[in-house]
């Protein structure tokens, strides 16, 4: 293990929150929030103190192995995420540590789960802060990094692989610092987008920044404490609109903008996605017609929910624990499946979904015919039976993690829908679940263990369980 | 500049490594098999597409229609001939392939145009070329060229009875009365680049900068046999040897290849009528001292097999004082081998890899950059690059002492209208003239990098 490497790159990072912090610093001066301003100065010039100290740090030899890669980053999620909570906890507004820790990696993972009764209460700087964590988780701080620093040789596949969503990750170009740099083009491009559509409905500057904020990433932090429900139907259907393009792999936007539309055509993941969401929308519309006034509303409603759920992003119009079953259980569903690889959202993914369906289809066809030969495709090529292999791996361990998650909180006693959905919500990044954790409720009446047990479920999710594994398992540490 | 190689054998890796080392190109890897793809794109910066060069879509995917050029280097010839035959159709790029079978060789030129192929490479002839050069200088265990030919960067090992042992560097000229540079020096494992105070001891590898004309004069000065080959036995009658019996019998060279089957004998009997060929088997030590190995002037072991090349040639070692040249295919474990007797090794792969990566750097000046030549010394440790000095550039006019060079580089030759200078500090670089700097800093494009 390259030790120096690894805390050089974690200095690295960190110098990129304290950047990161001066922006909710300069939301506090245009607000005149003296206050706020000095707290976030100081949280940054801690993470720049402790920052520039491990990047002084030089590595003898820079190559990161696959190893180094992983644990990196999953220390760097666990360190941003710690240095993150600081301004919470030093202002008091969230005057429990682990509290603040819960909510700054459920904003740095794009969760939105919360432990705040009042969100309307803290300053404006907290809330930019809040919503500008899931920016920067969405897309990723490693893949920022890369982007932004001419590290060493071609090892960093590995950095990107372990923070990258999906089964398998490959490059847009040759080159990885441009793969990184036109992935955050794409991001910031789409989000500016976004923050101008929702300005001109007159929401003002802040809700429209900290809201596109919370939907690129697939977030889910809102400003008010009613989410979305109080916003005007347009700010309503563009946010729908937005979730759904952030929830489809960001490969797709490169094709299209390089004009490959024959390429951008050939892949099926997002079609299925889009599918999903469409009949899923329309059978949720249906069925809760008689809660709205009119069919009209019934789809906004059933649209943005299913968009919302899917991309793992939980922002809410209306409180959807009130719906009937059908629907619930619609979500529910969702909240597994995902959004597409190499999106910013979370959960299981729609390519896995797809290739575990397949091979199930498989193993059927082969059980009416041993001797027969198939082989799994997806995007019209063949996949490798090594990631078929790794899929269902995948899947199983997620599961295993699941039940463990649910044990563990169930000391706590509540009902079971509560701790279903509680880790449900937090393992596919989503944010709300049902029953206590429903959208009009909170995550503060956990114990502090459930509330760590629930934080580290939701890095496991962003990071797609191995990093998280690989740190704690004692293979990687053996020499 | 973009470029695509397909086939990710050892040769495409070699190239994929050194291009990546000048971190400014678009590499695509192309290959059929996953595995070779993976270790590839784990190890360096680079874009792995699996699928067949000879399918439009694989390389549709590698993005052909932008590429500047691709390299073929798969196992089969005809695979490479159509992929760059694919790539010229259905893109802009300037494509190489690399054709083995002599049977090609010969009427390669008749369809290069057609094909539009910049550059066909065949590692056994390039092979045999790097071996002939060696021996017609065999006191060198390293020679690259510069200049067009007209320079020459030779390393050899300073004998004990030499007069350089125990010689300033800035005496040399002095001592000896020849214009020469000594570029690098490796002693046991460290590498230097001796500036004039550095003392030359026996045993040193020490790399020469020297131009043609006096390299002869300067090695007789400096007390080191010649050793000027008239014949030589090859081991192993492949494809190699037969280029290489036909380079060497041009210039005068006996040659006797021992070959150990019957019917590759007859054929070499008709490719070869001016070479002795022996059906016997060469790794019979008692054969080749049968065949003269203790009397032969150079001894060449050119078998398929890496461990027989290197036991055949430290039997060699042991009855003859002669120019020893051994073939290696492997390309990991060259530290190791480097500390074997084995005189001069030669590896195809790495020759292939190194034409290859010449060309690209030709075709990039021409897109901007103006490194002209480049080949690694001293072990890889250090690079010895040509560059052309442009109009108005920075350094030129100025004698070299009052520019402020980095102390990892040297400035070794310049070439001006065709006349070489060995600079001093008062020399100036002009512009039009080529100069050779040899750096141990990676990443210098320019001449200008090498100023600190």
């Amino acid at each position: 293990m390259n030790y120096k490497v690894i805390l050089h790159t974690l200095g690295s990072v960190l110098n990129i929150e304290a950047a990161c912090m001066a922006l909710p610093a300069i939301c506090a001066l245009c607000y005149k929030d003296t206050e706020s301003f000095i707290i976030y100065l100081l949280s940054a010039l801690l993470c720049l103190i402790v920052g520039v100290a491990l990047s002084l740090i030089k590595p003898k030899r820079t190559t990161m192995y696959s190893k180094e890669g992983f644990v990196t980053v999953a220390l760097a999620w666990i360190i941003i995420s710690l240095f993150g909570a600081v301004p919470f906890f030093v202002s008091g507004y969230i005057p429990n540590f682990i509290d603040a820790f819960f909510e700054t990696v459920s904003g740095f993972t794009t969760t939105g789960a919360s432990i705040l009764t009042d969100v309307e209460a803290l300053p404006r700087a907290h809330l930019f802060w809040r919503s500008f964590t899931h920016w920067i988780g969405g897309m990723g701080v490693l893949v920022f990094l890369v982007a932004l620093l001419p590290l060493s040789g071609g090892s960093n596949v590995h950095l990107l692989r372990a923070e990258s969503t999906g089964p398998s990750v490959s490059k847009l170009v040759p080159k990885i610092r441009s793969s990184a740099k036109i992935l955050y083009l794409i991001y910031m491009g789409l989000t500016l987008i976004e923050i101008i559509l929702l300005y001109l409905d007159g929401i003002g500057a802040f809700s429209a920044i900290t809201l596109a904020f919370g939907t690129a990433g697939t977030g889910g932090f809102g400003v008010l404490n009613t989410s979305i429900a109080d916003y005007s139907p347009y700010v309503q259907i563009t946010i729908t609109v937005f979730m759904t393009l952030f929830g489809i792999d960001f490969t797709i936007y490169y094709l299209i903008l390089t004009r490959r539309m024959r390429d951008a055509l050939r892949s099926d993941e997002y079609k299925v996605y889009l599918g999903i969401i469409l009949v899923s929308a329309l059978i949720i519309s249906i069925n809760c017609r008689q809660l709205f006034p009119d069919f009209g509303t019934s789809l906004r409603h059933g649209f943005f929910q299913t968009a919302s759920i899917i991309t793992t992003t939980g922002y809410s119009t209306v409180n959807f624990d009130l719906w009937p079953a059908l629907s619930k259980t619609i979500l529910v569903a969702l909240m597994f499946i995902g959004a597409c690889a190499g999106s910013t959202g979370g959960g299981i993914k729609v390519s896995r979904i797809l290739i575990l369906l397949k091979s199930i289809r498989k193993e059927i066809k082969i059980a009416a015919h041993p001797n027969s030969t198939h082989k799994i495709s997806m995007n019209g090529k063949t996949i490798e039976s090594e990631t078929v292999r790794t899929v269902s791996v995948y899947i199983a361990v997620f599961l295993v993690l699941f039940a463990v998650s649910m044990l563990i909180i169930s000391l706590d006693n509540y009902d079971f829908t509560t701790n279903f959905t509680a880790v449900a919500a937090t393992i596919n990044n989503i944010g709300p679940g049902l029953g206590l954790v429903g959208p009009a409720e909170n995550f503060s009446m956990f114990s502090a263990l459930s509330k760590i047990v629930l934080s580290l479920d939701m890095l496991i999710g962003r990071l797609e369980i191995f990093p998280i594994l690989m740190l704690v398992s004692p293979y990687t540490w053996k020499r | 500049m973009n470029i695509i190689v397909v086939g990710c054998g050892n040769v495409g890796k070699k190239i994929v490594e050194m291009l990546c080392l000048e971190k400014e190109h678009n590499i695509t890897v192309v290959d059929t098999r996953t595995l070779p793809i993976n270790t590839l794109v784990n190890q360096f910066d680079v874009m792995g597409v699996l699928g067949s060069g000879t399918s439009l879509d694989t390389l549709t995917d590698a993005g052909v229609r932008d590429a500047d050029i691709l390299i073929a280097v798969t196992a089969s010839d005809e695979i490479n001939l159509l992929t760059c035959l694919i790539a010229r159709k259905s893109g802009h790029c300037q494509t190489i392939a690399r054709v083995r079978n002599p049977e090609y060789g010969k009427e390669i030129h008749l369809f290069k145009e057609d094909l539009g192929l910049a550059m066909v490479i065949n590692p056994e002839r390039a092979a045999a070329a790097v071996i002939a050069r060696n021996l017609r200088f065999p006191a060198a265990i390293n020679i690259d060229t510069f200049a067009k030919g007209r320079v020459e960067i030779l390393k050899f090992q300073i004998p004990e009875d030499s007069v350089l042992n125990n010689m300033k560097v800035a005496n040399i000229v002095g001592k000896l009365g020849c214009d020469v540079l000594v570029c690098g020096v490796e002693r046991e494992n460290e590498t230097f680049i001796p500036h004039g105070d550095f003392t030359l001891l026996a045993n040193d590898y020490i790399s020469v900068l020297a131009p043609l004309k006096t390299e002869a004069v300067f090695f007789k000065k400096a007390g080191i046999k010649l050793g000027k080959v008239k014949n030589t036995i090859i081991v192993g009658g492949g494809e190699t040897a037969v280029y290489l019996a036909k380079l060497l019998n041009e210039s005068g060279i006996d040659v006797k290849i021992i070959e150990r089957d019957k019917k590759r004998c007859d054929e070499l009997c008709e490719l070869l009528p001016k070479t002795t060929i022996i059906h016997a088997d060469g790794t019979d030590n008692r054969q080749l001292l049968e065949e003269g190995i203790e009397n032969t002037s150079s001894f060449v072991s050119l078998t398929n097999i890496d461990e027989e090349n290197i036991l055949l040639s430290m039997f060699a070692r042991t009855v003859t004082d002669g120019k020893l040249i051994t073939k290696i295919n492997r390309i990991a474990y060259d530290d190791v081998i480097n500390k074997l007797d084995l005189g001069t090794t030669i590896c195809p792969k790495n020759i292939t890899a190194e034409n290859i990566v010449q060309f690209v750097r030709s075709k990039r000046n021409s897109m901007g950059s103006n490194i002209e030549t480049m080949h690694r010394i001293l072990n890889g440790n250090a690079e010895a690059l040509e560059f052309r000095i442009k109009e108005n550039s920075p350094v030129a006019n100025i004698p070299l002492h009052s520019l402020n060079i980095s102390k990892s580089a040297l400035v070794a030759c310049i070439h001006r209208n065709g006349k070489i200078i060995i600079p001093r500090g008062s020399d100036a670089m002009m512009s039009n003239d080529t100069v050779v700097v040899v750096t141990t800093a990676t990443g210098v494009n320019d001449i200008t990098d090498i100023l600190d």
